[in-house]
């Protein structure tokens, strides 16, 4: 494949780009994608957010699952960063603490694959029976 | 924090914060002068004046988490300590200006670090803000533009993992040869 360099180069991609992009949304509507928040303040990046957000964004795409990946601000677990906020389609959301390379993996294959809970959850919104 | 990058990375967040919708990024290396800058400037809501002064404290934070803000304290530290400066000018309503110079070749400056990661990561997660990156390197430039890519790419959205691929190429491949 030849290298990206120019703008006239990434015009030439453009059909390519387009037919992934009809490749993935046929079947699936855009409300059943994953949606990942990584937390991205001072406390985050200090500890790491930039790798495992990279991380994310390649493995999701390299192991076919359709998720949109975008950042938030401190969301006060300073102590637990990096931290990620993970939204399966229609589902509530779960904030996972301490996740490195290792742990997002593990959150991939268990979490978001198979919907099985794995440490290093945070309690961030729970209802308990008396406010539901 | 241990790379120039990541302080861009974080300060940038501040601009998101502040609303912006176009966010300028420059860096330039100057071995000649022995300088080092980088800006972060956007069109955000600005900051009033006494707010301006008070910023390079850690005690100042405009979020509600917590009492204390790291960022520019952070980035001022990393620019005293390689005999550099940071000055921050806002207007409010109009946005806010952040320059950092730092002696290129000190020993305490800290390494630029993974610039094409952060600069893609910008305008990965967050699409509805535009990104302009100029790099200058002596006499030589280069300027990343996400409007003028949005506006080639007719409607395919630049997070796509395809594009994401390609146009971290093409910084990094165009950084190389600055």
């Amino acid at each position: 494949m030849t290298k990206v360099k120019s703008l006239a180069d990434l015009k030439k991609m453009k059909d390519q780009f387009q037919s992934k992009i009809e490749l993935r949304e046929k079947g699936e509507d855009p409300d059943s994608r994953v949606q990942i928040k990584v937390a991205m303040a001072t406390c985050g990046i200090a500890s790491g957010a930039k790798t495992v957000m990279e991380f994310l964004i390649e493995e999701l795409d390299k192991r076919s699952i359709d998720a949109v990946v975008t950042q938030t601000g401190c969301m006060g677990y300073c102590y637990a960063e990096p931290t990620i906020e993970v939204k399966l389609p229609n589902q509530e959301p779960v904030v996972f603490g301490y996740v490195n390379n290792q742990k997002a993996d593990e959150i991939i294959e268990k979490y978001i694959k198979n919907g099985e809970l794995v440490d290093g959850i945070i309690p961030m919104n729970y209802n308990t029976i008396d406010n539901q | 924090m241990k790379e120039l990058a990541l302080h861009i990375l974080d300060i940038a967040q501040n601009s998101i914060v502040a609303g912006a919708t176009l966010i300028r990024i420059g860096i330039a290396e100057d071995m000649q002068r022995d300088v080092l800058s980088m800006t972060i400037e956007d069109n955000g809501k600005g900051m009033p004046s006494d707010m301006v002064e008070r910023v390079m404290s850690p005690y100042t934070t405009s979020r509600t988490t917590r009492k204390v803000g790291m960022g520019l304290p952070l980035l001022h530290d990393a620019c005293l300590a390689a005999n550099g400066m940071l000055t921050i000018e806002s207007v409010e309503n109009e946005g806010t200006k952040v320059l950092a110079t730092i002696q290129l070749s000190h020993i305490d400056r800290q390494p630029l670090g993974d610039i094409t990661g952060v600069i893609v990561l910008l305008f990965s997660a967050n699409p509805n803000i535009d990104f302009v990156y100029s790099h200058v390197r002596n006499q030589n430039s280069y300027i990343f533009d996400t409007r003028e890519v949005k506006e080639l790419l007719e409607g395919i959205p630049l997070n796509t993992p395809e594009v994401i691929k390609s146009i971290r190429e093409m910084i990094a491949l165009n950084l190389d040869e600055l």
